[in-house]
C-alpha cells in the first residue's frame, strides 16, 4: 500500500506530512518517557522483522498480491507509540534506500500505516482484549485488529487518492477496501501466529505485561492472566 | 531480551529476507492492482523520483541473478533496519 509520487496532489500530501509529523513527534515524546532498556533490542528486532516480512508478497487472488504491514504486530509487542515509530522507521528506509513509496507521499504512507496501522490498530486491539481477557483472547484480538488495521489504512489511502482527484471516491474506496479486506486475512494469520509464538516463549514481551512498571501485571490491561513473568532478571 | 534471544529474532528476520523474499509473489500489490484497474497507474510513471535511491525495487545492483540480488538487498536491508530501530530506541532512552 506504499503510495508512489504522483498519486497525491500537493493539497493532500502536505497536510498528510504535517499530520504524520505531529503524530510521530507525540509518539517520540511518549516513547522517551516510558523507555526501558529492555525495549531497545526489541525495537531493533521488530524493525528488522517487519522490514523482511514486508518484502514477502503473498498471492491473494487473480494476479494480485499483498504483504504484511505489521502495525498491530509492532504495537502488541511495543505499545502503540513505539510501534508507530518502528513502522515509520521501516517506511523511511524503504522510501529512501529502496524507492518503495514516494518521498512526497511519505507523510501519507506514515499516516496510513504507522499512525492508523499501529496506533489505530492498537486501540481496536485494546478494546478486544478487554472483551476477551485470556491468553487466547490476546491472539484473537491481535489477529482481528490487524485485519481491521489493513482495512482502515486502505480505506484512508483511498480517501487520500479521492481527495487528490486521482480517482473518484465511489470507484477507489470500494476497490481499495475490497482487495485489502482479503489481503488483511494474510495479515491476521501472520500476526496471530507471531503473537501466539511470543506468548508461548516470552509472554512478558507482550506490551502491558512486563513493561508495566512496579506493580507488575496487576496494572496491565491483561490483569495478570499471563502468569505475570517477573520483571527482574529477564533483560 | 537475552543476547541469544536477540540473535534468534534477528536471525529469523534475516532468514525470511534471505530465503523468502526472492520467492515473493511478483504480482502487483493491492494499491498497484487498483491503480491499474481504475486507470491511474500512469500518474506514478509520469513523475521522476525526487531522490534517487541506492537499491531501487530491492535489487542489489550489478548482479545477473535477480533472485540473488533481491535476497542480498533484503538481508542488507534487514540488518540495517535492526541498526536503525536499535539506534532510535537508544537515542530515545538517552533522552528519557
Amino acid at each position: 500500500m506504499h503510495i508512489p509520487d504522483g498519486f497525491l496532489s500537493t493539497g493532500t500530501w502536505v497536510p498528510a506530512w504535517l499530520l504524520s509529523a505531529g503524530g510521530l513527534g507525540y509518539s517520540l515524546k511518549k516513547t522517551a518517557q516510558a523507555m526501558k532498556d529492555r525495549m531497545i533490542p526489541l525495537m531493533g528486532v521488530m524493525s528488522a522483522f517487519i522490514f523482511a516480512a514486508q518484502m514477502v508478497n503473498f498471492p491473494v487472488m487473480g494476479g494480485t498480491s499483498g504483504h504484511l504491514l505489521g502495525g498491530v504486530l509492532a504495537a502488541v509487542l511495543l505499545g502503540p507509540f513505539a510501534g508507530a515509530i518502528v513502522l515509520s522507521c521501516v517506511l523511511i528506509v524503504q522510501c529512501l534506500i529502496f524507492q518503495d513509496g514516494g518521498l512526497t507521499a511519505l507523510g501519507a504512507n506514515i499516516f496510513n500505516m504507522a499512525i492508523i496501522g499501529a496506533m489505530g490498530g492498537y486501540l481496536f486491539y485494546k478494546v478486544l482484549i478487554l472483551l476477551m481477557p485470556s491468553r487466547k483472547g490476546i491472539i484473537v484480538a491481535a489477529a482481528v485488529a490487524s485485519w481491521f488495521s489493513v482495512f482502515a489504512a486502505a480505506t484512508i489511502c483511498a480517501l487520500e487518492l479521492a481527495i487528490s482527484g486521482t480517482s473518484p471516491i465511489a470507484v477507489v474506496v470500494p476497490a481499495m477496501a475490497g482487495v485489502h479486506a482479503i489481503i488483511g486475512l494474510g495479515e491476521a494469520v501472520i500476526t496471530g501466529l507471531v503473537v501466539g509464538f511470543v506468548l508461548k516463549v516470552r509472554p512478558d514481551l507482550i506490551y502491558g505485561q512486563a513493561f508495566s512498571h512496579g506493580a507488575g501485571a496487576s496494572s496491565s490491561p491483561c490483569g495478570g492472566m499471563l502468569g505475570g513473568a517477573p520483571e527482574e532478571g529477564k533483560s | 531480551m537475552k543476547r541469544k534471544e536477540i540473535i534468534f529474532g534477528l536471525l529469523l528476520a534475516a532468514l525470511v529476507a534471505l530465503f523468502l523474499s526472492p520467492f515473493a509473489s511478483p504480482w502487483p500489490d493491492g494499491l498497484e492492482r487498483v491503480a491499474e484497474d481504475k486507470g491511474f497507474l500512469q500518474k506514478a510513471e509520469e513523475v521522476k523520483p525526487v531522490v534517487s535511491s541506492p537499491l531501487p525495487d530491492y535489487v542489489f545492483p550489478g548482479l545477473k541473478n535477480e533472485k540473488v540480488a533481491t535476497s542480498l538487498a533484503g538481508v542488507l536491508g534487514t540488518l540495517a533496519m535492526f541498526g536503525v530501530g536499535y539506534g532510535v530506541a537508544r537515542l530515545l532512552k538517552k533522552r528519557s
